[in-house]
Formats: C-alpha cells, sequence, structure tokens
C-alpha cells in the first residue's frame, strides 16, 4: 500500500459527500411544516363516514366493536325517527367510542362494518395530555357535513330511508 | 314407565320413550337436527321442513306381517322422499339419517327458500348473534342463493303487535311458533296469520295489541329476528352482554330469571339491567316469564332511588353519615322497649327478614309483617310437599282456586294451571266473578264476597264438585286475597286447609295448600317468624317504628295519620317514598339485583339470586343495615355475608337445616335441554346452571302433627239496602313502586276502575266509562266506573296499589258521578 493510498480514499468518499450534497434530492422532510403523504393502505385515525345525502353510515351495530382484538370501541345504539333521522334505516348509533390508546390499528372494524362506514383514514398525529382525552367521542370521529343542510340529526320524508344496509352491487367486494 | 323404543340415528342406537317424535329423540342423543318451527313445548306442525330427514322402517311382508328379513338383519324401507323429523314418530327399528347427502340437500334448498325473501339485516336485528336463522344458515345453508336478489319481498319492517312487541313482517319466516305459543301454551288466540302464499303475515287480532301478559316469551321462542321487544329495542348485541342468575321479585310464583347487563352511555357508564330473560326450571317457570317479570325491571335504576343515609335535622332530610343514621335510629329503639316495633313485607329477602326478627325479638319489639294476607302458618303445615310440579298433574288430579284471579295476581301459576286442565286435571275455579281461568274450569263455582270460608266448608257435604275433589289422586288449593283482609284470607286458608286434611291431600308431592301472596317472599316472611296483625294503626301508633322494604304512607292514608303519630320512625327501602319523606331516619337499601339473596316461593320453594350489578351509591343490603344498628343497640347479629347469614337462618328455623348456599345452588339436567348453543331448538331461554332451588318440606310430610287452628271469625259485610262495599281485588299492573317506573307498561297500568253490577250502577244512576268519586273507611278518591254482570249487587270491586287504598271489605259510598269521558 503507497502512502498516498488513505489521501486517494478519504477524497472517493468526500468527492461521493460533495456530489450527493450537491446534486442529490434531499429525503428529510421537515416535520411538522412539511408532511410526509401516507401510503393507499396507511391505517391512520378512524373517521366515521357519511352518505353523498349527509346521512351517517354507521348504523350502530357493534360490529366492529365485537372484531376489535383491543376492545377499544364501545357502540350504543338507539332508534331513528322520520322525525330525527341520523342514519338510513331504524338504527343509529347513540353513542360510539373509540379509545385511541387502545386501539392498534388492525383494520379489524373497517373490515367488519357492514355499511362502510368506519374506516382508517391518513391522520396519525394524535396526541393527548390525559387518558380521558384518548377516547375520541363520535362527534370526532364522524366526517364533517360539506353543507349546513346535511347535518344529522335531521327531518326526512317518511318511508324514504328504512333500509340499514345498502344493497351491495357486487356482492364479491 | 311408558313403553321404550329403541332406533337408529345415524348409526347410533337411541332409546326413548314410545310417542317421541324423532327431533326430539335425536336431541335426546346429542344429536341435533336443525329446526324453526318445532318447539319442544309445542304441538308438531311441520311447518318450516326444515327438519328434512331420511327415515326407513322395518319391511313387513303384507301377509304374515312379519319383519322381512335380509342376510340376517331387519330389511330396511327408506320413504322415497325426505321426512320431518319433527312430525314422525318414533317406531321400533326405525332408522333415520340426518346427515346423509340426500338429508343435507334437503335441509340446504330449505335454508334457501327461507332466505328468499329475508332482508338479510342482521347488523341491525336485535336476535343478531343468537338467531336460529342465522346459525343454521351458517351451519346448515347453501352459502348462497340462485334466486334473484331484485324479486325479494319488501314488507313492513316496524309493525307495533302492541306496546310491548315489535313485529318485522320481512323477517318472519312463518313457522307460527308464536301463535301456536298463545293457542296452546297461553291459551289466548291473540295471533293469527293473514293472507296466504308468499303473502302470509302474522297479525295481532285483540284490542289493545297483542293483549297477553305472555307476550315476551313469543320472543325468545321466535327463531329469527320478526319478534322482538320494544324495552331491549336497539338496547345492546347479545354479545356483549353479561348474564347473572336472578328471581322474579313480582310475585310469589319466583320465576328465575337471567339479568343481562351492560355498561351503558346513558346513565354515565353505569353498568344495569338491559333485560329479563328467563332461566329454565321445569318445577317453576318451565322456560317462560310473563311480561311483568320481564318488563317492570326499571324500579331498580329508577332515578328515584336512594342514595346515602338521611336523618331530619330542623325539620328536614338531610345527609348523614352510615355511623349517625345508625346510632340515631339505635338509640330511639332502646328507649322505646317493647314500644319497639318492626314492619316489614316480603319485598325483602330471607337473610333481611330473619336479621330483623332477631332484633326485634332481642329488642323486646314486635315484628310486623306488612300484609292484608293470612294463612302463611297454614302452608307451613299443610303447604305443597317437596317435589311438586303442577306440570306433572293430569288427569285423575285437582286444582281448587279460590278467591284469586290468577292471571292478574301470579301469571305463571295461571299458565300452568291452564296446563294442567288441559292435560286433564279437575279444575275448579271459585270465585266471586268471572276471571280468565273460569274458561278452561271443569267446575266454576260463584259465591257472593263474604262467603268464601262457606263456599269451601260446603265441600264437606256430598256434591259432585266436592267428591270429585276428593277422589282425586292428588289435589292442590290455590287461596288468594280477592275481596278479603287479613281476617277473611286467614279464615279461608283455614278453611282450605281443613279441607285438605280431610280429603287427606296433605304430604305429598303435588297435594296442599298455596297462597297467592301480594309480594314475592310473603311467604319467607311467614317462615322465618313475621306476622300481620289485625290492628295495623294501633300498633304503630306513638311507637318507635322500623319499616323495611314498605311504603304504608302512600298506599294508606289511616296508616300514615298512624305513622304521623308515631315516635320515631326509621325507613329502609330503596326508593324515595312517601315513607321516606315523613322519615326520622332513612336508610338507602340495594336492590335484588345488586346483592346476594334468597326467597321462598308460595310453593316454598327457597331460591337463591346473585349479584349482577353494582350497588347504587352508599346502599347496603337491607340485612346489613339491621346489622349495622343492631350493633349500635349492643345486639350482634351477623351483617357481611348473606351466606352466613343465611346459615344462620337455616339453623335456627325447623326444616331448613339441610339448606346452605351451595345446596340452592345445585342443578340437574333438564328437558327440554335449551339455552345452549342450540338456540333454534328451545328458544333463546337460559340454561340453569345456578340452581334449582329446594322445596322444603311442609310439616305434614315431614311427619309432624298437623293441628290447623282455629281462626276466629269476623261477621263478614253484607251489602245492605241502599249500601255499597268495597272490597279490594288485585291488578296485575299497578301503580306500585316496583312497577311504575317501567314506563312501557303505564299504558297498561291506566287509571283506577271500580267494578259495579250493571243493576247497581243503575240504581245509583252510574253509567259505565264514566268517572265517580267513591268514599270507604276515612278515604276518598275518583275512578273510573266499569260495570261487570258476574259480580254480586251491592259490592263494588276496588283494584289494590291504585290510588285507592283499601286492605279489606268495608262500607262505601259514591260521592259523585263524574261525567263520561
Amino acid at each position: 500500500m503507497g502512502v498516498f493510498d488513505p489521501i486517494i480514499e478519504l477524497s472517493k468518499g468526500l468527492g461521493e459527500t460533495l456530489r450527493s450534497f450537491l446534486f442529490e434530492k434531499t429525503v428529510t422532510y421537515q416535520y411538522p411544516e412539511e408532511k410526509r403523504p401516507v401510503r393507499p393502505r396507511f391505517r391512520g385515525r378512524h373517521v366515521l363516514k357519511r352518505y353523498e345525502n349527509g346521512l351517517e353510515k354507521c348504523i350502530g351495530c357493534s360490529l366492529c366493536a365485537a372484531a376489535c382484538p383491543a376492545d377499544a370501541i364501545f357502540v350504543e345504539a338507539s332508534e331513528n325517527t322520520d322525525e330525527k333521522r341520523f342514519s338510513p334505516g331504524e338504527r343509529y348509533a347513540s353513542t360510539y367510542e373509540i379509545n385511541m390508546l387502545r386501539c392498534i390499528y388492525c383494520g379489524f372494524c373497517e373490515e367488519a362494518c357492514p355499511t362502510e362506514a368506519i374506516v382508517l383514514g391518513d391522520n396519525y398525529e394524535l396526541s393527548f395530555t390525559d387518558r380521558r382525552q384518548a377516547i375520541y367521542p363520535k362527534e370526532m370521529l364522524l366526517e364533517p357535513v360539506p353543507t349546513v343542510d346535511m347535518i344529522t340529526p335531521r327531518k326526512v320524508e317518511p318511508g324514504g330511508f328504512n333500509r340499514s344496509v345498502p344493497e351491495m352491487k357486487d356482492p364479491s367486494d | 314407565m311408558s313403553k321404550q323404543v329403541t332406533l337408529t340415528i345415524n348409526d347410533r342406537q337411541v332409546t326413548v320413550p314410545d310417542g317421541t317424535l324423532v327431533a326430539d329423540a335425536a336431541k335426546m342423543a346429542g344429536i341435533d337436527i336443525p329446526v324453526f318451527c318445532h318447539h319442544p313445548k309445542l304441538e308438531p306442525v311441520g311447518m318450516c321442513r326444515m327438519c328434512l330427514v331420511e327415515i326407513g322402517r322395518p319391511m313387513l311382508d303384507r301377509t304374515s306381517g312379519q319383519v322381512v328379513m335380509e342376510n340376517g338383519q331387519p330389511k330396511i324401507q327408506f320413504m322415497p322422499k325426505l321426512e320431518t323429523a319433527c312430525t314422525n314418530r318414533v317406531s321400533e327399528g326405525m332408522v333415520v339419517m340426518t346427515v346423509s347427502d340426500k338429508a343435507k340437500d334437503g335441509q340446504k334448498g330449505t335454508v334457501e327458500f327461507l332466505l328468499t325473501s329475508h332482508p338479510l339485516d342482521c347488523p341491525v336485528c336485535d336476535k343478531g348473534g343468537e338467531c336460529p336463522l342465522q346459525n343454521l344458515t351458517m351451519q346448515f345453508g347453501p352459502g348462497k342463493s340462485r334466486f334473484i336478489y331484485d324479486e325479494k319481498l319488501h314488507l313492513e319492517k316496524q309493525v307495533p303487535l302492541g306496546e310491548l312487541i315489535w313485529l318485522d313482517r320481512e323477517r318472519c319466516i312463518q313457522c307460527a311458533r308464536c301463535i301456536r305459543f298463545q293457542d296452546e301454551v297461553a291459551g289466548e288466540a291473540v295471533l293469527g296469520f293473514d293472507d296466504r302464499g308468499r303473502n302470509t303475515q302474522i297479525v295481532s287480532l285483540s284490542d289493545p295489541g297483542f293483549d297477553s301478559v305472555f307476550s315476551g316469551n313469543t320472543t325468545d321462542i321466535c327463531p329469527v329476528g320478526a319478534l322482538t321487544t320494544a324495552d331491549f329495542r336497539f338496547g345492546a348485541r347479545p354479545w356483549e352482554l353479561d348474564a347473572e342468575a336472578s328471581i322474579c321479585t313480582q310475585c310469589p310464583v319466583g320465576c328465575n330469571t337471567t339479568l343481562n347487563t351492560r355498561r351503558e352511555a346513558r346513565t354515565n357508564g353505569d353498568i344495569v339491567v338491559k333485560r329479563v330473560m328467563p332461566r329454565q326450571n321445569e318445577e317453576v317457570n318451565e322456560i317462560w316469564l310473563c311480561d311483568k317479570g320481564r318488563f317492570a325491571h326499571h324500579y331498580t335504576e329508577s332515578r328515584k332511588r336512594l342514595t346515602r343515609p338521611l336523618t331530619r335535622k330542623e325539620g328536614k332530610l338531610g345527609r348523614a353519615s352510615w355511623d349517625a343514621a345508625t346510632k340515631l335510629a339505635a338509640e330511639n329503639f332502646v328507649s322505646a322497649k317493647k314500644n319497639f316495633v318492626v314492619l316489614a313485607s316480603g319485598r325483602l329477602a330471607n337473610e333481611d327478614l330473619f336479621n330483623l326478627k332477631s332484633l326485634a325479638d332481642h329488642a323486646g319489639g314486635s315484628a310486623v309483617l306488612y300484609s292484608d294476607m293470612g294463612g302463611g302458618e297454614l302452608t307451613q303445615l299443610v303447604g305443597v310437599g317437596a317435589g311438586t310440579n303442577i306440570g306433572k298433574m293430569g288427569a285423575g288430579d285437582a286444582i281448587l282456586v279460590v278467591a284469586s284471579d290468577l292471571y292478574e295476581e301470579a301469571p305463571i301459576w295461571w299458565l300452568r294451571v291452564k296446563q294442567a286442565a288441559d292435560r286433564g286435571a279437575t279444575l275448579i275455579v271459585a270465585n266471586p266473578r268471572e276471571t280468565k281461568l273460569d274458561r278452561f274450569a271443569k267446575y266454576t263455582i260463584r259465591y257472593a264476597y263474604g262467603d268464601e270460608g262457606k263456599t269451601i266448608n260446603d265441600f264437606s257435604r256430598k256434591s259432585k264438585i266436592a267428591d270429585e275433589f276428593a277422589k282425586a289422586k292428588n289435589a292442590i288449593i290455590f287461596y288468594g286475597s280477592e275481596g278479603l283482609g287479613l281476617n277473611g284470607s286467614s279464615t279461608l286458608a283455614s278453611a282450605c286447609a281443613t279441607l285438605l286434611k280431610e280429603t287427606d291431600h296433605v304430604g305429598r308431592p303435588n297435594n296442599g295448600l298455596i297462597g297467592v301472596w301480594q309480594r314475592a317472599n310473603d311467604q319467607g316472611a311467614w317462615e322465618v317468624g313475621f306476622r300481620p296483625v289485625p290492628d295495623l294503626e294501633k300498633a304503630l301508633k306513638g311507637k318507635a317504628v322500623y319499616i323495611a322494604g314498605a311504603d304504608p304512607v302512600g298506599d294508606d292514608p289511616n296508616l300514615a295519620k298512624a305513622l304521623k303519630g308515631a315516635k320515631f320512625v326509621a325507613v329502609q327501602d330503596i326508593l324515595e317514598t312517601a315513607t321516606t319523606e315523613i322519615a326520622d331516619v332513612v336508610f338507602p337499601a340495594q336492590a335484588f339485583t345488586e346483592r346476594e339473596g334468597t326467597y321462598i316461593s308460595g310453593e316454598r320453594r327457597v331460591q337463591r339470586f346473585y349479584a349482577a350489578v353494582p350497588p347504587k351509591g352508599d346502599s347496603k343490603p337491607d340485612f346489613s343495615i339491621t346489622s349495622q344498628v343492631a350493633k349500635q343497640m349492643g345486639v350482634i347479629l351477623e351483617g357481611s355475608s348473606a351466606s352466613v347469614v343465611f346459615d344462620i337462618l337455616a339453623n335456627s328455623i325447623d326444616g331448613m337445616a339441610e339448606l346452605s348456599y351451595a345446596k340452592l345452588a345445585e342443578v340437574r339436567g333438564q328437558w327440554p335441554i335449551v339455552g345452549r348453543g342450540d338456540l333454534y331448538y328451545g328458544g333463546t331461554t337460559y340454561e340453569n346452571t345456578q340452581g334449582l332451588g329446594v322445596q322444603l318440606l311442609p310439616m305434614a310430610q315431614a311427619g309432624g302433627a298437623v293441628r290447623i287452628p282455629k281462626v276466629r271469625k269476623e261477621a263478614a259485610l253484607r251489602p245492605k239496602e241502599k249500601e255499597l262495599i268495597a272490597v279490594p281485588v288485585n291488578k296485575l299492573y299497578d301503580r306500585g313502586v316496583t312497577i311504575h317506573p317501567a314506563q312501557l307498561l303505564n299504558d297498561r297500568v291506566g287509571e283506577a276502575m271500580v267494578s259495579l253490577h250493571p243493576a247497581t250502577a243503575k240504581k245509583m244512576g252510574l253509567t259505565a266509562g264514566g268517572r265517580i268519586k267513591i268514599s270507604f273507611d276515612g278515604v276518598s278518591g275518583e275512578a273510573l266506573l266499569k260495570t261487570d254482570d258476574t259480580i254480586s249487587t251491592g259490592v263494588a270491586l276496588v283494584p289494590r296499589s291504585m290510588g285507592l287504598a283499601i286492605r279489606e271489605p268495608v262500607t262505601a259510598r259514591v260521592l259523585s258521578a263524574g261525567k263520561v269521558k
């Protein structure tokens, strides 16, 4: 090995550093100013979805709670009326709570849901200062309505929404 | 023992009694045949075709009638088509195949057909999770349907059959279990089928809708979610519920129940009773429960629950510590000496009553039972023998029901007595007016109010009815308090006991006397030594009174007056009542859902109930409160464990020495098998895993001397010319504190109704349907007038606990007649 060999090797390495510094795009995200987009199958904080008409998709069937391996979900159902309608059909969730400290984001609730009401969304920024705050009630989970007249509960034409579970267009889906 | 038949089911030899249906025989052998319309308590109809199996019978030679043999074995001839296991009875040598390809194919086809119009809305269905259709579809269904989805029949989804039961027409599979239950078991044909073919629908034929006190049972046996209760509607999913065994507290039948509980957001995260389900006990309630037992449980969670001890300071009740409250009561009780009175009702458990009685004995006071019905010492002497099962009574037996409307007072006894009559038992109903039981009676005796004792004494004279009663293999008498006060019912009980003794219907199972008490544990109160007194006002006036589980002030203005004149009043109850308002000290007690204990039913069966929900606030079980008061008085009573109190109780009462909580929790196998994985067979009734209870031996069976004490009979009131006698009658849904908080039942409670004979009403210028003001015994009140031509003239029927205070027959006056509403 020659005397200059270490110097050559060192300058090779430093050259590489200089090259990537000058010509390569940086991979660091400046979180929280800059957020990295999540993958299509990412499982973040849950969202309770609505139909296009604003009615809640959730019918309070509690199958998500049954599927939940961490026992993080608590659902209590009540009866819908046309005067005060939350969701299509007879039943809606009057209480819907998820304990985010218990949740393991496995997505079983999503799979159990017969109306595709609960969806694990993109939000991963969950922080609390005490345990009670970690219990997200229905108001926090429910998707916001686009316009004021779509707010639930609302009065609807009698007889229009008597089916809880939407007809499946493609049962294999 | 009946003839036994041996058959082969799925290559297994099974021996069952002759006449058994194939579906039941398979069940006995532990082989499941899927069924929807078949129910072990109902007659077979073969409507749903779910139980299709292959059945083969030994081939008989046409000429000789001998079994044709083939290779040394009888030649089995199979029917070319599948047969229903629920309508075919077993025969010798029968071969049944339930899981052959052909049978499976048939079952698959049936499920496919049943689902052609089923909405499959399991996620919102209250039955989802305990639904036979769901389970059998998973287990026996084809997995997919060949029918066109868009051709599903869409029908009404929310049909109220009555205010208690909802019908979903889409989910109904027309098995007719509900209709058959009402026809065959309940004897009230209020449901029926309308239209035909694919349009067949269940309809209620009565007004008000589904007018039966057994309606809740149809939701248990409904194999789909077509019938659900309004009470539990969307209450929880079945798998989220916890279950705890309990005993119904609404009447002396002592139905075994299961309390389903769950944490509830509406009540700030409390664990509450979500529904009450029957628990199988073939000797008590079989697998049924009346609507009162099922829906009236809400009082334990009423907002009027007492949660903290209260003491009166400067005329107002205010919070106090347990120590201060018990000390105040103890001081007053001690200083009262002989004037210390414990007034308790049969709403309490045996342990509570025992501690209260011990306290009264130690302190030299008296223990008074809050009841206007007598005869409890006679049911101890000649009560029904241990081993009694009304469900086994039939031809050759006799049942006499006197002065009681069992339908209103003890619905499950009514049901079982009615079924005994269906099986051929001689039913004799003696009542001053027509009751629902008359329809099933072989003999109906109508007497005038006041003639109860005489009617029974007349059985000693020769008559067809008396003869049939005397010659019956087994005989039971149910006596009640219709139109009777304490003296009248004691006289009646004595007459009944004498009759039973003279006809030798004592000391054996299915023989003896049963009191139709007004409260669940009145019999228990008699057992531990509580006795009612003839003049309660006198017994309370000027005394230091310890009231437990009773509301005398709310019940009767005369008692209110007497208690206002009492020296000191301590009240121990679960709810705020008119009595707690006048109390000097109030102790909050725990409801039966929150603690352990035992009750003794009218048939003298000691039964155990368990704690299902946590106690409310600072409340304590009654026996524990009493022990705390006793401690302050210098008396040591057990107060920490219900089972220890029971052990002490059992040791100090004759005939109970053998009993313990462990003994009461014993179970035996029962038929039909219900409540396991096979909800489709027996319905959602719970299996009994926590105790069948133990029936006490009456003195006549235990071998003791039976001497029936004479009761000094007071002359019964007779209506004179232009005079009216008010007599008390009992109503199922009344305004009592244990029913009132159940809002669902409010419509059925209605308002106070006074019944008169139409002639009496006409003479007084009153019209039915109008409101009248009636006055008796210093009490006056308004009531709706009803006429009933089956009662005698000159009497006014006044229901107990409906706002008009009545404890015994009294003369009455109609003050004014209002307008027809």
